[in-house]
């Protein structure tokens, strides 16, 4: 049927017009921007001109290496201790000035672990704090991911009964996801308090003082673990709505059937429910992943990536570096290394749950 | 032993009564089907029956088990859904041995009685395909096949064949009427197609808004209807209603009588009727004649359906009410010809006014 609206092609251009105008300007724009200029020397202001540098901002960013070192030995041959521990040449002077060892020059030490013997092995990154975000960032993914989709399911199975009043539940589940999570970052801080804080008066009371205040964000071993546990509370009833969505496409006369053929509720969930919930976990769990990725609202709001970079976060590095150093091309680095590392997950996601026929 | 029994029984959504007090008696091993128009409650009736609505009084028995309360798992029932309602995801032999997986059955087990259900169904050849790959009538054999492995007492269909084209309808018509001989289980059918009716049933129950009309064996049904919804839902094309007169009553007879038609005695069959009352006389258009020489009816032809081995005319009487006639010939019938028909007035019947 040749309406005049799928005829008339100005009329759709216009209508689409601002649309596209609006993702061109904000989206791909920007996108392509940022692979140009992290290939630059672009500052974000700066009265030279901008210079082409290649690869040097991911060199910069990624560089890594391994020293393996012999222990200190005094003239007897014997290791030196100190503080109980062997003692190893300073990475200081390998990496400052050292002309046998150029590649190392301005690299700091990230970790270091001893595989038996007296050897140890330093690896050296040319920027610690990124590689921190990275590792931070994924541990944050791999947490976060199965944790929140597997509530959200708990959620929404619980929530996809009819009984009365269950839309107040639905409600409730879902008002985090409602409001800005900058607003509910802010009250978590208030929450997570040291002194104060809500959770830390929780403890005290249930256990009758037992518990001694912990400061959650300000304790490098539990301030991760605290954003992880606000941003799965945050959004797991995003998730839970989507689970909701797929739940809602089995046909109910499956699970009558079902119920003829005597299905206990965990068959029941084993045969009918899991797998016409395939589609909707392929999706949930791309959607977290891209989500939980992006971490950064929490982390300025919360930490700014503190303490002792304990919380610092790929996209909290490229903010901080773009605006707050003004290295907008050292943050669009950060950016198109994140893009990758992203796309190649959802790839690795779409392959493995794949279709298979 | 599965006798099926329902006393009283009652379903009501709120303020809404949709099932109104039905009583009905199911012999072990027989074949009975609920008919009737959309909406009467023919689904709601057999789902209350499986378990998956519960029923609001009255009492259901099961093999002499008042099964109300009882799960749809513990009622020894087994369903085939209109929608076939196979699992998307599994293959025919997981579907078919779904209810054995289930209950825990061993592998050799269920091999062994997927393999007796799918040549029971012919559809040996279909094991390892997914329903995706299946056309209608395979999906229906095998939510079919799943339902027989677990060799239930009690089978219940709903509108199983109703997605299926006519000619696919047919065959499984006739396969489910096998396969009711083969396994002698109870089986109940809904069904609005009053040729699956009539062909399949041992018994007929006629539905109406939730109320059983009658109940009775297709034939009984046919010659001998209780009240003028049974006359008119079962038969095709269905039954004329002319308005009458009645003359006179004679013991268990009635002369009518009105400007098309002769006056005729026909049976009342035990329904009172007063002398000058207005009646229906119900007359079946496959006990209409034509004759040559004078007749009770006189016509006019209006339209003429020629099917080869049967003709139906459409034909108005001379007090311009319409009436069909099936005749079991091929014939010509000019437009406008004036016709004479006769009936045998033992096929009539008469009904009072509503
Ligand atoms: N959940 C419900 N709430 C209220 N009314 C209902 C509900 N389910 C069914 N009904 C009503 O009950 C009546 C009987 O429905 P049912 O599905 O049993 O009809 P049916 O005879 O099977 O019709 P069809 O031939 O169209 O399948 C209908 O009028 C329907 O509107
Ligand atoms: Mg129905």
């Amino acid at each position: 049927m040749a309406s005049k609206f799928t005829v008339s092609n100005r009329t759709g251009w216009l209508m689409a017009g601002p649309a596209i105008l609006l993702i061109a300007g904000f989206v791909i724009l920007p996108f392509f921007l940022a692979i140009g200029l992290s290939f630059t020397n672009q500052r974000l202001v700066s009265p030279n001109p901008t210079e082409f540098v290649g690869l040097s901002n991911y060199r910069q960013l990624l560089g890594v290496a391994t020293v393996t070192l012999e222990p200190l030995r005094d003239d007897a041959g014997a290791v030196v201790m100190k503080d109980g521990e062997p003692e190893y040449p300073s990475i200081r002077s390998l990496t400052r000035n050292n002309p046998d060892r150029p590649d190392l020059a301005g690299m700091r030490e990230w970790f270091s672990f001893s595989l038996g013997g007296e050897a140890k092995t330093f690896v050296l990154a040319r920027d610690v704090v990124f590689m921190k975000a990275v590792v931070n960032t994924f541990i944050f993914v791999i947490v976060v991911a199965p944790v929140q989709a597997g509530l959200a399911l708990g959620l929404a199975l619980l929530i996809n009964q009819r009984l009365r009043g269950i839309n107040v539940f639905r409600a409730i589940y879902f008002m985090p996801v409602v409001v800005s999570i900058v607003v509910v970052s802010l009250l978590w801080r208030l929450i997570y308090d040291g002194q104060s804080g809500l959770l830390n008066n929780l403890l005290d009371a249930i256990s009758f003082g037992l518990i001694p205040p912990v400061n959650w964000l300000g304790d490098p071993s539990t301030a991760l673990g605290a954003i992880i546990a606000m941003s799965i509370w945050q959004a797991v009833g995003f998730q839970m709505v989507i689970w909701l969505s797929g739940l809602q496409t089995i046909s109910p006369t499956l699970y009558e059937a079902a119920a003829i053929e005597g299905a206990s509720k965990w068959q029941v969930f084993r045969y009918v429910t899991w797998p016409g919930l395939r589609n909707t976990a392929v999706l949930i769990l791309i959607v977290i992943t891209m989500q939980a990725f992006g971490l950064f609202a929490q982390i300025d709001v919360m930490t700014n990536g503190g303490p002792l970079d304990s919380t610092q976060t790929i996209v909290f590095q490229a903010v901080e570096r773009g605006y707050g150093k003004q290295d907008i091309s050292g943050g669009s680095a950060i950016s198109v290394i994140l893009f990758v590392i992203v796309l190649s997950i959802s790839l690795i996601q779409r392959f493995l749950t794949r279709e298979k026929s | 032993m599965a006798r099926i029994s329902l006393k009283d029984v009652r379903k009501s959504y709120g303020t809404a009564h949709v099932i109104k007090g039905v009583d009905i008696d199911i012999e072990d091993g027989e074949f009975c089907v609920f008919v009737g128009p959309s909406g009467c409650g023919k689904s709601t009736l057999l789902r209350m029956i499986a378990g998956l609505e519960d029923i609001t009084s009255g009492t259901l028995e099961i093999g002499d088990r008042t099964v109300n309360d009882l799960p749809p798992a513990q009622r020894g029932v087994a369903m085939v859904f209109q929608s076939y309602a196979i699992f998307p995801h599994m293959t025919v032999r997981e579907n078919v041995a779904f209810g054995l997986t289930i209950a825990g059955a061993s592998k050799a087990e269920k091999d062994a009685k997927v393999a007796e259900a799918a040549r029971i169904l012919q559809m040996e050849h279909l094991l390892d395909r997914r329903p995706s790959q299946l056309s209608g009538g395979q999906r229906q054999r095998v939510a079919i096949g799943r339902a027989i492995v677990r060799k239930p007492q009690v089978f219940l269909f709903d509108e199983p064949l109703s997605n299926l084209d006519a000619a696919l309808r047919m065959d499984m018509r006739m396969e489910i009427g096998k396969l009711h001989n083969q396994l002698g289980a109870t089986m109940i059918y809904v069904t609005h197609d009053q040729v699956e009716a009539m062909t399949l049933a041992d018994k007929i129950v006629v539905l109406k808004d939730g109320q059983v009309m009658q109940v009775g064996a297709p034939m009984d049904l046919y010659h001998n209807p209780a009240n003028l919804f049974v006359a008119g839902f079962l038969g095709a094309p269905s039954m004329n209603f002319l308005k009458v007169t009645v003359q006179g009553i004679d013991g268990g007879r009635a002369l009518v009588s009105n400007g098309a038609l002769d006056p005729v005695e026909v049976a009342t069959a035990g329904r009172s009727f007063r002398a000058g009352e207005t009646a229906l006389l119900g007359l079946r258009p496959q006990y209409l004649t034509v004759s040559e020489g004078p007749g009770q009816l006189h016509g006019q032809v209006a339209l003429t359906e020629r099917l080869g081995a049967e003709t139906v005319v459409e034909i108005t009487l001379k007090d311009a009410s319409p009436l069909i006639a099936a005749l079991a010939h091929d014939a010509v019938f000019p437009l406008g010809a004036m016709v004479n028909l006769n009936f045998d007035p033992a096929r009539a019947h008469l009904f009072p006014m509503e």
